[in-house]
């Protein structure tokens, strides 16, 4: 099977770069998750049970997820047109803006989320402001989304904003010419073409904001059963040298992680056939 | 309907060097096929997206029929247009293409789903694509989504149809196919259609009339007779067909090369220095002819069913190909006596032509 594989390239390296691929992948990833796995595993599946249902810890693995969920769509909306922006239009001060895109990468998480606390705390910047209304940002799930949305930002800019360049005008064009409305061509013509890649920086965006840890548990408040994320609980257990159940919480996030990226590859490998790439 | 272009002026650049499109105005007759020929940058697809309504001149009117069109957006002006590249929609099926203009009007216009369908498969059948209606763009050749590009432009029965360099992406063979369709859906439909081409024999073959643009300028207008038998200036000249230039001297109304005189009527009395354009077919081997000009031969080529030889005309005047049958045997060195049945003299700084008999 290897060699009929071998025979459909013309370039030649498949055997050494697949020898490659596959170590790296293992040493890299698949050999600490395994440890993961195996440290977890000595609670037995008994314990496994006893610590999924836990309702402090179900309580924060809903957290962790859902907000994760949440985020990721805001930024797969907001992100999306700061996207288009920066792709469609030029103005001045572009390009500083689109190099500002890349900062939640660079910066210590821990850092951001004292900065966001601070601007969104009832006495700060912001928190001041909605204060009055009654609003609570910081130290409430609130909080733990606007963490979220700024550390996933760029991953949906950075994976739509090169489709965006790339879209044939001219489809646009087209779309106009029968007849189309502006937002017609949007929802008709541009959305899905730009679906797959929203898709994937939604699935990246999601995956980053479940194990994200240093910039929520500032803003958090880190109230059990409210605002406390499992990635927090995890920290705990470790700090009480509870290293089962700190590998027991994490086997379980992953287990969850990896099903719903599947899924979110599954719809895009759907969506790639659609598209009559094969 | 009648489409009609009034003095368009269009300057991309913002600098007044030379505009893109410079006061062209532009005649299409109801029913009518025309081309729009020129080479690239001549300014004929922004004319052609000017009329569509995707740019808009900075000065001058498009007017459909009696209304003017110029104030109207491009979903307001109801063309169809189709795009050198097709411009399909990737992730819709053919028929859901073809389909797209009538599924986007507003609920009052719209028909109902199952008409859009019926007239979906029926422009399906006009394009020869019946039963590839569940297909995607992506599982088409070229030729096809050259079809499906049309049929969707015809589905909202457009006021005029506008085609940017139509055969442009597909190979020679299909191109010929598609060109003699093309003339064919275009009298059963009896669309009022412009396209764009940088292809004389495209333009010459498919259209009603043809318009010669270059920098920006409508050269001629005319029949493919007109445009090919009489071209009005040296660029039309030059660019249709085959032609060689040959610098002449025009004295008293006379036309000389060196000291030979060629006949020409009806210049008389003017002097100066000229081009005299001659295609190759016009120019003859005239054994023992008085009239003939003594040439010499410097290259022999086969080109096809024939043999073409490079001449060179004396007096500096330039140089000229001619066919002969392919049985005849030039040899380069060699001096032959040739004359022109035909040609067409342009004195220089003059744009209006004269023809030679």
């Amino acid at each position: 099977m290897s060699l009929a594989i071998r025979r459909q390239s013309i370039l030649p390296g498949f055997g050494l770069t697949l020898g490659y691929t596959l170590v790296y992948l293992g040493v890299i990833v698949l050999l600490p998750l395994a440890v993961l796995v195996l440290r977890a595993s000595s609670l037995g599946l008994a314990g496994l049970w006893d610590i999924a249902t836990e309702p402090r810890i179900l309580a924060a693995l809903r957290t962790s997820f859902s907000l994760a969920l949440a985020a990721a769509a805001i930024n797969v909306i907001f992100g999306g047109i700061v996207a288009w922006v920066l792709a469609r239009y030029d103005f001045p001060g572009r390009r500083l803006l689109d190099a500002a895109v890349d900062l939640p990468f660079a910066l210590p998480t821990a850092v951001a989320g004292i900065a966001l606390a601070a601007i969104y705390a009832p006495n700060g910047w912001i928190g001041a402001l909605i204060a009055p209304l009654g609003w609570k940002i910081a130290y409430t799930p609130l909080g733990i989304v606007v963490a979220l949305v700024f550390i996933g930002l760029p991953f949906i800019v950075r994976t739509v904003q090169p489709v965006i360049l790339e879209l044939e005008q001219d489809v646009e064009e087209a779309s106009a010419t029968l007849g189309a409305a502006r937002m017609q061509t949007l929802v008709r013509v541009i959305l899905p073409t730009l679906a797959p890649a929203l898709l994937t920086g939604f699935a990246l965006a999601f995956a980053r904001g479940v194990g994200e840890y240093g910039s929520v548990i500032f803003i958090a408040g880190n109230l059990p059963f409210v605002s406390e994320i499992a990635p927090l609980l995890i920290i705990v257990k470790l700090e009480q040298f509870d290293y089962a159940g700190a590998t027991a919480i994490a086997t379980l996030m992953l287990a969850a992680s990896f099903l719903i990226l599947l899924t979110i590859n599954l719809i895009q490998a759907w969506s790639r056939r659609r598209m009559g790439h094969v | 309907m009648q489409i009609r272009a009034v003095d368009i002026f269009k300057n991309f650049t913002g600098s007044s060097a030379r505009p893109a499109l410079d006061g062209v105005s532009l005649d299409v007759g109801s029913g009518e096929l025309v081309a729009l020929l020129g080479p690239s940058g001549s300014g004929k697809t922004t004319l052609l997206r000017i009329i569509a309504g995707l740019d808009f001149p900075d000065r001058g009117s498009v007017y459909f029929g009696d209304e003017d069109a110029s104030k109207k957006t491009v979903q307001e002006r109801r063309v169809g247009f189709v795009f050198q590249n097709y411009a399909l929609f990737k992730h819709l099926t053919v028929a859901e293409n073809i389909a797209f203009g009538l599924e986007v009007r507003d609920r009052q216009t719209r028909p109902p789903k199952a008409e859009i369908r019926r007239r979906a498969l029926e422009l399906l059948d006009l394009v020869q694509l019946t039963g590839l209606e569940k297909r995607r763009p992506a599982q088409l050749s070229g030729g096809q989504r050259q079809r499906v590009a049309l049929a969707r432009a015809l589905a909202g029965e457009p006021r005029g149809l506008l085609l940017d360099e139509p055969f442009g992406a597909l190979d020679a063979k299909v191109r010929r196919d598609l060109r003699s369709w093309l003339r064919e859906i275009h009298l059963r439909t009896g669309h009022t259609t412009t396209f764009v081409t940088h292809d004389q024999d495209e333009a010459l073959e498919l259209a009603d009339r043809v318009a010669v643009l270059n920098h920006g300028h409508i050269e001629q207008v005319g029949s493919p007779d007109e445009i090919y038998d009489h071209p009005a200036t040296p660029f039309v000249h030059g660019f249709i067909g085959e032609a060689s230039a040959l610098t002449v001297d025009l004295r008293a109304g006379n036309l000389f090369i060196g000291n030979h005189q060629l006949p020409l009527p009806g210049r008389s009395g003017r002097t100066g220095r000229g081009r005299l354009f001659v295609r190759p077919q016009d120019i003859v081997i005239g054994e023992g002819d008085a009239n003939g000009i003594e040439a010499e031969i410097v290259a022999v080529r086969r080109a096809g069913a024939t043999r073409r030889a490079e001449i060179v005309i004396p007096a500096d005047a330039g140089r000229v190909e001619i066919d002969a049958p392919a049985a005849v045997n030039f040899r380069p060195g060699e001096r032959i006596p040739i004359r022109f049945l035909r040609g067409t003299f342009f004195l220089d700084g003059e744009g209006a032509a004269s023809s030679l008999c």
